[in-house]
């Protein structure tokens, strides 16, 4: 079985919970997406601007030093942090604008929440020529100031977002409130594999090319394939990337949360290890709430994985034990942060740090015939101003 | 009577039925009874009674406002249904509750339409519910005699809108544009269109929403729809005058001039 199936359901999980308005906007955007699928120049056209534009492939790296010292398992890292504007965002902004362009759109607009789905749909926009609209919550304007300033740079118009909790979940809400009322020229970017069907899917697709090279790159050192896949997960982007193609192999596949000060207490963006069932932003998929359904603010030290709600494919993951979701702190993230970038002169994206901290508090119970593969989803130079006040805390 | 029945008379008199939306709780719990009081001395056929959420993504600011005041005084669902249980002897026009799938999934659907049946509920109206995801929740409302009142949008085909049509009960909620609720100046010039093809495929009352906000507005609809909806522009005088007798007496007076304009002319 292939999923999403026709309604968009991964199991139970997925669906289209939107205003009437959307619906007929989603079976365009699906049916676009499907024939672009099929569709050989798209599919080159894409190629071409992932290689010579974005930088792929990314390397397969084997962090000698970090292995040494923790001495378990060999620890490779997927540098996804290498590509341009620093993350893996690009590979996902590239295809929809591709895709936008294909069906006529103008006018492409984004939410945010620490900037860099922001930045690299700014800088994809840039490229071809596109409008280019960017929600964002005040906190996160406050947070982020440096990233506002390279949207404008790049051409963008930044929005800021003042309703509710003025962070990413708010950016959303007003990122589907303009589409539903400029839904003939726009298009909306949802940055990871969240909200209704078909942006699941077309995400995941999209990302998917971190796991295919990352298999083909792990066979041709190793000659087999890892033993374990580890990525952390806000939204569930770079990692559903990397895991699916994977999804039916002999790995043990661990998506790793934002456990932010505990998650025992009230501050974290633990949403798969701690969350229930519900619908959030045109899904059905786990989520923090309370026990009225209302949806609960979040809390973590990396902005990008400060979100209550998760995409569905993971929630389907995780029923289905196909992959395990467990969380690190906030601290256990910095010291990784640290950990990494004195020891292998690289440093990592404070989200990356997430799953990085995980793998080698797992690699110091391994042997080192093991191996593991960490997904490096983007770089720290983001997040220098937040680890620098957070010293001393 | 019920919600059909009111279209079916008022219509049958030459009249409109306006239905005015209030957010449960906002700008107290008390004050809703009260204004419900108001809507029907108003002369209004209905009132549809939205229950707050975090996340309203197919509102505009007003409505996120009051939502937003109606949470942080504690209004729930639970709450909102208890209300209405205690105070229902206090009128008698058909309520129908408007309000986002989460809240009411966590409750339990099933209880959900028990509880509704119980406390004077004759609808629901769930906007980011649409017909390929409302099986289940269509069954129960069956089984409990409750309506399912579905929305079309100007970017809903006709084709689809018949679909809609056939799992649509009480009345068609048509909403005016593409875009959230909130007051509105001007409409589109395909409004009247979209509505003269609706009635071609459903013999379902029309009843038009989202930018409503004056009488000039039920004039200029009286001949395309059987209702009006009234959300955005009440609350904003509810939100101008919160306190008791300022309340009812601008309120009345607002709804009372939408009445008149939808009187048999």
């Amino acid at each position: 079985m292939k999923y999403p199936d026709k309604k968009g359901r991964f199991g139970k999980f997925g669906g289209k919970f939107v205003p009437e308005t959307l619906i007929p906007l989603l079976e365009e955007l699906e049916s676009a997406y499907l024939a672009a699928r099929k569709d050989k120049e798209f599919r080159k056209e894409l190629n071409y601007y992932l290689r010579e534009y974005a930088g792929r492939p990314t390397p397969l790296y084997f962090a000698e030093r970090i292995s040494q010292k923790i001495g378990g398992a060999k620890i490779y890292l997927k540098r996804e942090d290498l590509l341009h504007t620093g993350a893996h965002k690009i590979n996902n902004t590239l295809g929809q604008v591709l895709l936008a362009r294909r069906m006529g759109k103008k006018r492409i607009i984004a939410e945010t929440g620490a900037g860099q789905h922001g930045v690299a749909t700014a800088t994809v926009c840039a490229l071809l020529g596109m409008e280019c609209l960017v929600y964002m919550g005040e906190v996160d304007i406050e947070r982020q100031k440096m990233n506002v300033f390279r949207m404008e740079l790049l051409g963008a118009k930044v929005v800021p977002v003042s309703s509710g909790s003025k962070t990413l979940k708010d950016a959303i809400n007003e990122a589907i409130r303009d589409w539903v009322t400029n839904v003939k020229t726009t298009h909306y970017l949802i940055g990871s594999v969240v909200g209704p069907h078909p942006y699941p899917l077309l995400v995941r697709d999209f990302q998917a090319v971190i796991g295919r090279e990352a298999k083909r790159q792990i066979l041709s050192k190793e000659g087999r394939l890892p033993d374990y896949l580890i990525a952390c997960v806000g939204g569930g982007s770079n990692s559903i990337g990397l895991f699916y193609p994977f999804r039916q192999d002999k790995v043990k596949i661990i998506g790793v949360e934002a456990g932010g000060y505990g998650v025992d207490t009230l501050k974290h963006a633990a949403t798969l290890v701690k969350g229930t069932p519900g619908v959030l932003h045109g899904a059905f998929s786990y989520l923090l709430q309370d026990k009225d359904g209302q949806i609960i603010e979040t809390h973590s030290v990396a902005p990008g994985l400060d979100y209550p709600g998760v995409g569905p494919e993971h929630s389907y993951f995780k029923d289905t034990r196909t992959a395990e979701y467990t969380a690190v702190t906030d601290q256990e993230a910095i010291e990784a942060f640290h950990t990494v970038s004195e020891v292998e002169g690289i440093i990592p994206a404070l989200e990356s740090a997430h799953a990085l901290a995980y793998a080698m508090k797992l690699s110091s119970r391994l042997s080192k015939d093991k191996i593991i593969i960490v997904n490096l989803s983007g770089r720290g130079d983001k997040d220098l101003e937040i680890v620098r006040e957070y010293v001393g805390k | 009577m019920n919600i059909r029945e009111v279209f079916e008379e008022r219509v049958s008199r030459g009249e409109r039925v306006i239905v005015p939306y209030i957010t449960a709780g906002f700008p107290g719990l008390e004050e809703t009874i009260e204004l419900i009081q108001v809507i029907e001395k108003a002369g209004c056929g209905i009132a549809e009674i939205g229950v707050p959420f975090s996340d309203p993504m197919a509102d505009g600011p007003t409505i996120q406002y009051s939502s937003q005041k109606a949470l942080e005084k504690g209004v729930t669902l639970g709450k909102t249904l208890s209300l209405l249980k205690r105070n229902r002897a206090k009128f008698h026009i058909p309520l129908v509750i408007m309000g986002y799938y989460n809240p009411f999934y966590q409750f339990g659907l099933e209880r959900l339409a028990k509880e509704a049946k119980e406390a004077g509920v004759q609808g629901f109206i769930i906007p980011d519910l649409p017909l390929e995801e409302a099986g289940e929740w269509v069954k129960l409302c069956r089984s409990h005699g409750l309506d399912t009142i579905f929305l079309v949008s100007p970017t809903t085909s006709l084709e689809r809108a018949e679909k809609i049509a056939k799992l649509c009960t009480g009345f068609l909620y048509c909403v005016s544009v593409t875009g959230v609720t909130g007051a509105r100046k001007e409409f589109p010039p395909y409004l009247k269109n979209y509505l003269e093809n609706l009635k071609k495929i459903t013999d379902l009352p029309r009843a038009v929403g989202f930018g409503i906000s004056s009488p000039e507005h039920i004039k200029m609809l009286y001949p395309h729809a059987e209702g009006m909806v009234v959300g955005s522009a009440l609350i904003e005088i509810i939100r101008k005058h919160p306190r008791p007798p300022q309340l009812r007496e601008k309120t009345a007076r607002f709804l009372g001039g939408l009445v008149q304009a939808a009187a048999k002319r």
